[in-house]
């Protein structure tokens, strides 16, 4: 007698990539917007890409459902916290709120690989980096999704932060300008897209700086 | 009064048919600081005014932001009322949440008159004591409503309640059948002058009075003091050179107050702490 096995399963992976870049003072999220199950495309134009607070941008690839869902309880959780506080999530509150949401389901988690970006206190750009169930970390750069195979080593040839293990202590952030930022995530995704048949079609680019918060979009290949 | 035998407990009725547990909470209402409400087609302002425990101290929070489209005054215990306004934020987060739309108004109060009539049928519990002026946009329009803590509510088309609100709601009466159509300039100079009403002698100034609107372009917000100082001193400039005509006998004194402390008494007074 074999245990019995599920024919179902509660997941499906809907593909596509994340990355985002810390710099100085403006921090770079883009997503390409392909949804796909299988080896079938659902749609070219679909946003990974949210705002969770005016300096708080996540950008969530894995099982768009669930990204969804996750999506609108931190928004839900952003409004409570503007009642209680008077004013809006900073981006570290907001790394650590979405780490112990992710947490919350330990048990039957959340399928969405996020990175969040955004500007810190001090109007530095951060980019945190998670797990399905919240594990978490400040970073100067990360990828996520189906292309992050990819796009991770060629990141790490381009801006390698210095380990943290060297002294004096180093920032984790960018040297790139706010342009070179998007210019690279541009090369980063066009290279993805040729390798990765689960990235492709458009490429959602959003900046977050002192002057606020600007979308840019570049076409991909659709193949 | 003659009420003591049948005032024990709320779960007990008078003779006469009545709850005086849940009269001595509309009472509370009465001996709060007074809250205003006024509606036009197309906006709705409140206002309310602040009145500090001592002047060390600094004024109570009176007007909650409950959503977007929605925002409420309360006169009474205004514990009861930051309660109630936590109750509201949470049910509209709720509503919005699975329906992705915002929650109509007139659903919030009926919830909300629910809530409060609870109070009134159990023996442990005790009335709210606050008197809520609810003020939301949604798709029937702009809507200003009243719920005490009766359990009843009631829309209106401009209100006031908390001590002296008499003298407001009169300066409302005579005028109200114009707000339908009022521009929202208008609409938060009646507002403010119905407030001038229930200070009765006091000078208007920005420090004493808060005001907030909601329209439909235009998300629930408190103004900032300076710009409600600007628009006191632009109409009270306005009502100099119209003389008292318009404004009621009671206030005679009011104008002459006006001529004296015009331009020279912007945000004196006790510094509020600052919302």
């Amino acid at each position: 007698m074999t245990k019995q096995q599920a024919n179902w399963s509660p997941y499906d992976n809907n593909g596509g990539s994340c990355v985002a870049i810390a710099g100085a003072d403006y921090c770079v999220v883009a997503a390409d917007t392909r949804m796909s199950t299988g080896y079938n495309i659902l749609t070219r134009d679909y946003s990974k890409i949210c705002k969770l607070a005016d300096k708080a941008v996540m950008a969530s690839s894995g099982f768009q459902a669930d990204v969804k869902a996750l999506q609108k309880l931190l928004a839900a959780r952003h409004l409570i916290y503007q009642h209680q506080h008077n004013k809006q999530m900073s981006c570290p509150a907001m790394a650590q709120l979405l780490s112990n949401t992710l947490y919350y389901k330990r048990f039957f988690p959340y399928y969405s690989f996020n990175v969040l970006g955004g500007l810190d206190n001090e109007g530095k750009g951060c980019v945190f980096t998670y797990d399905a169930v919240g594990s978490y970390e400040r970073v100067g750069y990360s990828s996520q999704g189906s292309g992050s195979t990819l796009i991770m080593p060629f990141l790490d040839n381009q801006l390698k932060s210095p380990s943290p293990l060297l002294l004096p202590a180093q920032d984790a952030v960018t040297p790139l300008s706010e342009a070179e930022a998007v210019d690279l995530v541009k090369t980063v995704f066009a290279s993805a897209t040729e390798r990765d048949i689960y990235t492709g079609d458009k490429l959602e680019i959003v900046v977050l700086n002192a002057d606020g918060i600007r979308r840019e979009y570049m076409e991909l290949r659709k193949d | 009064m003659f009420r003591n035998q049948y005032d024990t407990d709320v779960t007990t009725w008078s003779p006469a048919g009545r709850l005086f547990q849940v009269e001595y909470a509309m009472e509370a209402v009465k001996q709060g600081s007074a809250a205003i409400g006024l509606r036009s087609k197309t906006h709705v302002v409140l206002a309310c005014v602040n009145k500090a425990n001592s002047e060390l101290s600094s004024y109570q929070k009176k007007i909650f932001k409950v959503d977007d489209h929605i925002g409420v005054a309360i006169a009474g215990l205004t514990a009861d009322g930051r309660v109630l306004s936590r109750y509201m934020r949470s049910e509209c987060i709720n509503y919005n949440y699975t329906y992705e739309s915002p929650l109509p108004v007139g659903r919030l109060v009926v919830q909300l008159a629910d809530k409060a009539q609870v109070c009134t049928q159990r023996s442990w519990k005790r009335p709210y004591g606050v008197g809520l002026l609810v003020a939301g946009l949604d798709e029937s329009g702009a809507h200003l409503y009243y719920n005490c803590p009766s359990g009843n509510y009631f829309e209106y088309q401009a209100f006031a309640i908390g001590s002296r609100s008499q003298a407001a709601k009169t300066y409302l009466e005579r005028r109200f059948e114009n707000f339908k159509d009022s521009s929202r300039e208008d609409l938060i100079k009646d507002a403010l002058i119905a407030t001038r009403e229930s200070l009765q002698g006091e000078k208007l100034r920005s420090s004493i009075c808060t005001i907030a609107v909601v329209g439909a372009e235009e998300p629930f917000h408190i103004l900032d003091q300076e710009t409600v100082q600007q628009l006191i001193d632009a109409f009270e400039i306005v009502a100099e050179e119209e003389g008292p005509a318009s404004e009621p006998g009671a206030a005679a004194d009011e104008g002459a107050a006006a001529e004296e402390g015009a331009g020279a008494d912007q945000g004196s007074g006790a510094a509020p702490m600052d919302i």
